[in-house]
């Protein structure tokens, strides 16, 4: 298969493509999301031990 | 047992013909409702037969959401549903006595009203029938779910909106059923088995219902 | 050997346990999609001709599909768990399994809008397979929307497990009164004509992408578990004195 032919599908790029590109897209962000919630997270912790001590 | 029942039922009849806007809102929301779609749909003849059940149907079941934030409120607030839970009579009597004066006073209505949107939307006299009939079967199994909405979210800000988020996708069986009863009475007026399934559906939620209510009254008084 | 299962039920225990085996579950979604996925494109074309290779969209549509049904499965069963044995960590895994269900609902449904454009000409078509998903959207929603409402903790836990369970009950009945509008006659099971002339190669494909998208599941809701100990245990020392958090 050539690289045009990939990307064309017969005809049914579009619609082939744009699915493809929604999992992989909402397959990273869900990780992205994840990551990005545990740091605040940890951050959270850290406040609260601060907090704590200074109690 | 049935003592319980009777009492209960009394009791939420007489609360709320004290406060009769609550049920009379209901039932004017219904009426409003049915009146506006023909005014935007556009007043076709034919367009507004094929329409009607849908529209009675979701317009019935908008109607009982308004009502159902009612249904454990006023007790939750006073303290009188910590006291149901304690007796010893089963708490599933008690929530079925209270769904039923629930349906008394906002289903019951709507099934009454039929007519009235049979005029508005020039239906025969037996799809008036059909339709009272499926309501008649159908709002109570609304009630019935409903209530195990209303109780999952006692209490919690956004209650109404939460409730019909929660509830309406378990609507749809008795949206189709009762929809599909009427339509089928208008072109063919073959509607037996969609209210025979109607039916099986009312026994079935009148089975679970209170169990699943009861347990979530629970939940929420803990 | 003796198994203690309750041991790994505290979140303490849990939470380490989860970080080492996430990896794993890494590696081999990423194995196993990336795998799928080139099966399917590049070891399959003669047997598609070009009308037909459209037929690729399912490679990620039967795997959402398949996670979204088997998730919320998962979740109900984790809810059942914690209401019957009345443990923190249950209700912490079905909080977690939420959103990856949702997600892939979403994509069923948006994989799904595709495929029925491609294949019967539209892209909605109110078929009782796409309709029960699309409640089945409600559900998750439903059951996250419960759980954010509720302030109390071991309310929301207990009452969104409920609403979950009440959901799965249903979802047969709604579903059979999707597919029978008419109790006279039952409407087409998704207008698939030529699914059981499927050939093999498309359906290891999708296949090996759906196990994929099934190991990509137990990495993210662990991940997600992980942040929801976090927060909920965030007061207790064992949190307080994890590494990460010194650092």
């Amino acid at each position: 298969m050539s690289v045009a032919e990939f990307f064309s599908m017969g005809g049914f790029g579009y619609y082939v493509w744009m699915s493809m590109g929604m999992a992989l897209l909402m397959m990273l962000s869900e990780i992205f999301v994840l990551k990005s919630q545990r740091k605040s997270m940890l951050k959270q912790v850290a406040r609260v031990i601060r907090m704590e001590k200074n109690r | 047992m049935f003592k319980t029942f009777k009492t209960i039922l009394f009791r939420d009849l007489t609360l709320a013909m004290r406060r009769k806007t609550d049920i009379l809102s209901a039932v004017f929301f219904f009426i409003i409702v049915i009146s506006l779609f023909p005014l935007g749909v556009g007043l076709d003849k034919t367009v507004l037969i094929k329409i009607a059940p849908g529209i009675a149907w979701v317009a019935a079941l908008l109607a009982s959401m308004l009502a159902l934030e009612r249904l454990f409120a006023g007790d939750y607030e006073d303290g009188t549903l910590e006291q149901m839970l304690i007796t010893p009579q089963p708490m599933t009597v008690i929530v079925l006595a209270k769904v039923v004066a629930h349906w008394l006073l906002t289903g019951l209505p709507l099934v009454l009203i039929v007519p009235l949107v049979g005029l508005q939307y020039h239906l025969s006299g037996e799809a008036i029938l059909v339709m009272m009939m499926a309501l008649l079967l159908g709002t109570p199994i609304l009630s019935l779910l409903g209530a195990i909405g209303a109780a999952l979210t006692l209490g919690v800000r956004g209650g109404g909106i939460l409730i019909s988020l929660l509830i309406l996708p378990l609507y749809i069986p008795v949206l189709v059923y009762g929809s599909g009863a009427v339509s089928a009475s208008l072109i063919a007026g073959e509607s037996q088995a969609y209210l025979l399934l109607l039916g099986a559906f009312l026994i079935l939620t009148l089975l679970f219902s209170p169990i699943a209510t009861a347990l979530a009254l629970k939940i929420s008084s803990e | 050997m003796k198994i203690n299962w309750f041991k790994y039920a505290a979140p303490s225990t849990f939470y380490p346990l989860a970080g080492k085996i996430i990896p794993f579950f890494a590696w081999s979604a990423l194995l196993l999609i990336v795998g799928g996925l080139y099966w399917g494109f590049f070891q399959t074309p003669e047997l598609l001709s070009d009308q037909k290779q459209y037929y690729r969209i399912l490679y990620v549509h039967v795997g959402s599909a398949w996670m979204s049904m088997w998730l919320y499965i998962v979740l109900v069963a984790w809810a059942l768990i914690g209401l019957v044995f009345n443990t923190r960590l249950s209700y912490m895994m079905a909080m977690a399994t939420a959103p990856t269900g949702a997600i892939f609902t979403f994509l069923t449904l948006w994989t799904g809008a595709f495929w029925g454009k491609t294949s019967w000409g539209t892209y909605w078509d109110w078929d009782p397979r796409m309709t029960t998903e699309l409640i089945l959207l409600f559900l998750y929603v439903g059951y996250m929307a419960l759980q954010s409402a509720i302030d109390d903790t071991r309310r929301s836990d207990k009452a969104s497990a409920l609403l979950a369970l009440v959901g799965l009950v249903l979802i047969p009945v709604i579903f059979w009164s999707v597919n029978c509008p008419d109790p006279n006659q039952c409407a087409a099971l998704h207008q698939q004509s030529s699914m059981s002339n499927i050939e093999p190669n498309i359906r290891i494909a999708w296949l090996v992408t759906a196990v994929g998208f099934w190991m990509f599941s137990f990495m993210v809701i662990l991940m997600r578990v992980r942040n929801i100990i976090l927060d909920r245990d965030q007061h207790t020392s064992w949190v307080q004195g994890l590494d990460e958090v010194r650092k």
